[in-house]
């Protein structure tokens, strides 16, 4: 068959088509020309004046989406990653504001020290589903809200900055950062989680365990009757995810404005949009990577298309789901109908 | 005194968006539909019921149309779930999602705030007896649901769809019609839980104001095994919880600790229970 004609009536294709469609029916709803508002988003986001801030979008979108991924390619889900972002900047926060060392060992120590945390509190989830049977999607989620408690009370109380009106700690020293590109808000975070997507696309590809772990998604028994021990590989995973996710607080808390402010690293809804951007691509390397460009397009662009027709941006929120409503509900272009099942 | 009739009055208070929300989840969970929208649903119903009451100045109209906008709501996990055959779990992230973004863009079209609708003139539900009427009605709500799911051919035949399809469609019985059913009555529950969230707990809306009652609910469904007095247990607990985090908060506890401490008592009991059920069930090295 004509992979071109296949790739057009993927339930994919579909779903973000709908998407945009039904987002079109909104803008209308309101009273805007879609057509401006859309132009908008991409002008606002791929422009010269949008795309730093797209690049920084996509840092964090990607890390999350790449952490969520990784799970959701042996079919587990990690709802936690909110706690896990937030416990990784603080522990970045502490070990930059408390590390004796030379600025650049600090931050290496600061990056390392954020995957740490995350990994070792996405672990813990793994283990409740492990050795209490508490399902992980559950015992990941549940855990977050915890987490995200505990940052917040550190921020406001014994780690606040004296005499600031807002809940954040005091400023990273001078030198503790991530450098940037040029004048622009784009760090090294960035080529650190385009890393990370490699090495996933490598992993998946071409090794052994990368095998293992798309068995197991595929068919969770078969991959237990194959010897793949799953206690362990949902450890290792969680702890890989939660690494990542980590990862992104540490890089969030490196970059501007070089501090833990409370609510900062969960306020734009990253983990989700990472979640949506794994699931639209089926946990598949290369299609995190085009997802969670194409969500963070619309996370920054949403906010040009608010200035240009005052419609909220809170509609690229509602297009992102919708897109996820279609693509769960395995909708796509008629005429593949016997071939349902073979594309799932 | 601690625990006194006080704190069990506000455990109370605090459990009815939960035990309503997670008897819906309860029965999707018999009918053998994964249902993790809850929150979505309800999320739906607090600002349907805002909305309602805001324009109509009637509350009792805002429940209505909260407990028919969350029904609608639902047909996503129907249609998705039961029809096309979609992975239930995906869709309810999904609908979580989409309820959060659509009630917020809602919120800045209808009323051109962002973050939190809130107005003195804004009505909210009376007060029966120091409980809000929804309240009766949840306890209500799992007497029925008892009856109905032990005693009544159409729970006995929810339960047969639920444990084998297949068997049940040969008796004769559609096993898609029961699951709709199901679906569209935690639509209505969860429609009533927002609805008392938004005009009885509180009087506002605020954007993602349910912030992973839902979700609680869900894992009462769990402790609960699915059985109406289970979940009640289960939502009482959690109310417990929620009033003892209060009630320590004006001694002095930073507000964090007390906003932690629901997730983490559900947590707990969620271990202690099935540590308990896998010993006495499972046998050594069983797959999935």
């Amino acid at each position: 068959m004509n992979r071109i004609a296949g790739a057009l009536r993927s339930p994919v294709t579909f779903s973000v088509l709908a998407g945009v469609l039904i987002g079109a029916l909104f803008l209308v709803g309101t009273g805007a020309d879609p057509f401006t508002a859309y132009g908008a988003v991409l002008s606002g986001s791929l422009g010269a004046d949008g795309i730093g801030s797209t690049l920084t979008t996509v840092t964090s979108v990607l890390g999350l989406a790449l952490a969520l991924a990784i799970p959701l390619r042996a079919g587990l889900i990690n709802l936690g990653g909110d706690g896990q972002l937030v416990l990784g900047g603080m522990a970045a926060a502490v070990t930059g504001l408390y590390t004796p060392l030379p600025a650049p060992l600090t931050v290496l120590l600061a990056l390392l020290a954020g995957m740490a945390a995350g990994a070792g509190y996405a672990a813990l989830a793994a283990l409740c589903e492990n050795h209490f049977g508490v399902p992980l999607l559950v015992s990941s989620l549940l855990l977050s809200y915890p987490a995200s408690s505990l940052a917040s009370y550190l921020a406001r109380y014994p780690l606040k900055e004296p005499g600031s009106s807002l809940p954040q700690t005091r400023q990273l020293p001078d030198g503790v950062a991530l450098p940037a590109f040029g004048s622009s808000t784009v760090t090294v975070g960035l080529l650190l989680v385009a890393l990370a997507a490699a090495t996933y696309w490598f992993t998946d590809r071409r090794t052994a365990i990368g095998y293992e772990i798309r068995m197991t998604g595929l068919n969770s028994r078969f991959a237990a009757y194959a010897g793949v021990e799953r206690g362990g590989l949902t450890l290792r995973l969680m702890a890989t995810s939660g690494a990542l996710a980590g990862l992104v607080g540490a890089i969030g808390v490196l970059s501007f404005p070089y501090r833990f402010l409370d609510g900062a690293l969960t306020a734009p809804g990253y983990t989700w949009t990472g979640l949506t951007a794994a699931l639209l691509a089926g946990a598949a390397p290369l299609g995190t990577v085009l997802a969670s460009f194409f969500f963070a397009v619309l996370q920054v662009g949403g906010l040009s298309m608010e200035r240009t027709t005052e419609v909220p941006r809170e509609l690229t929120q509602v297009l992102q789901a919708i897109v996820i409503v279609f693509l769960a509900a395995r909708l796509r272009f008629p005429r593949g109908r016997l071939r349902k099942k073979a594309a799932v | 005194m601690f625990f006194d009739s006080d704190l069990l009055m506000s455990a109370l208070r605090a459990l009815t968006p939960i035990l309503l929300a997670a008897l819906g989840g309860a029965l999707c969970e018999r009918a053998g539909v994964f249902n993790i929208g809850l929150e979505g649903m309800m999320l739906m119903g607090c600002f349907t019921a805002v909305t309602t009451s805001w324009f109509t100045g009637s509350p009792w109209l805002g429940v209505l149309a909260a407990a028919l906008a969350a029904a609608a709501y639902s047909l996503i996990l129907a249609v998705g779930a039961v029809t096309l055959r979609g992975d239930a779990v995906v869709l309810g992230i999904a609908m979580n999602l989409l309820a959060v973004g659509l009630t917020s863009f809602l919120l800045r079209t209808v009323f051109g705030v962002q973050g939190t609708f809130d107005d003195p003139s804004l009505a909210g539900l009376p007060l029966v007896g120091g409980f809000s009427p929804l309240a009766y009605l949840a306890w209500a709500a799992v007497a029925v649901a008892t009856l109905v799911l032990s005693r009544h051919v159409w729970g006995l035949r929810l339960r047969g769809v639920g444990e084998a399809p297949q068997a049940a469609a040969t008796l004769g019985v559609s096993p898609a019609k029961y699951q709709y059913a199901a679906v569209l009555v935690s639509g209505v529950l969860c429609g009533l839980a927002g609805a008392q969230l938004a005009l009885g707990n509180v009087t506002l809306f605020s954007e993602n104001m349910t912030a992973g009652r839902g979700w609680i609910a869900v894992v009462a469904v769990m402790l609960g095994r699915a059985l109406p007095l289970g979940v009640l247990l289960a939502a009482l607990l959690f109310g417990l919880a929620e009033a003892a985090g209060f009630r320590l908060q004006g001694l002095g506890l930073p507000q964090q600790a007390t906003d932690a401490a629901p997730y983490v008592v559900t947590l707990g009991a969620l271990f202690l229970t099935t540590a308990r059920r896998r010993r006495r069930t499972t046998p050594a090295g069983a797959v999935s």
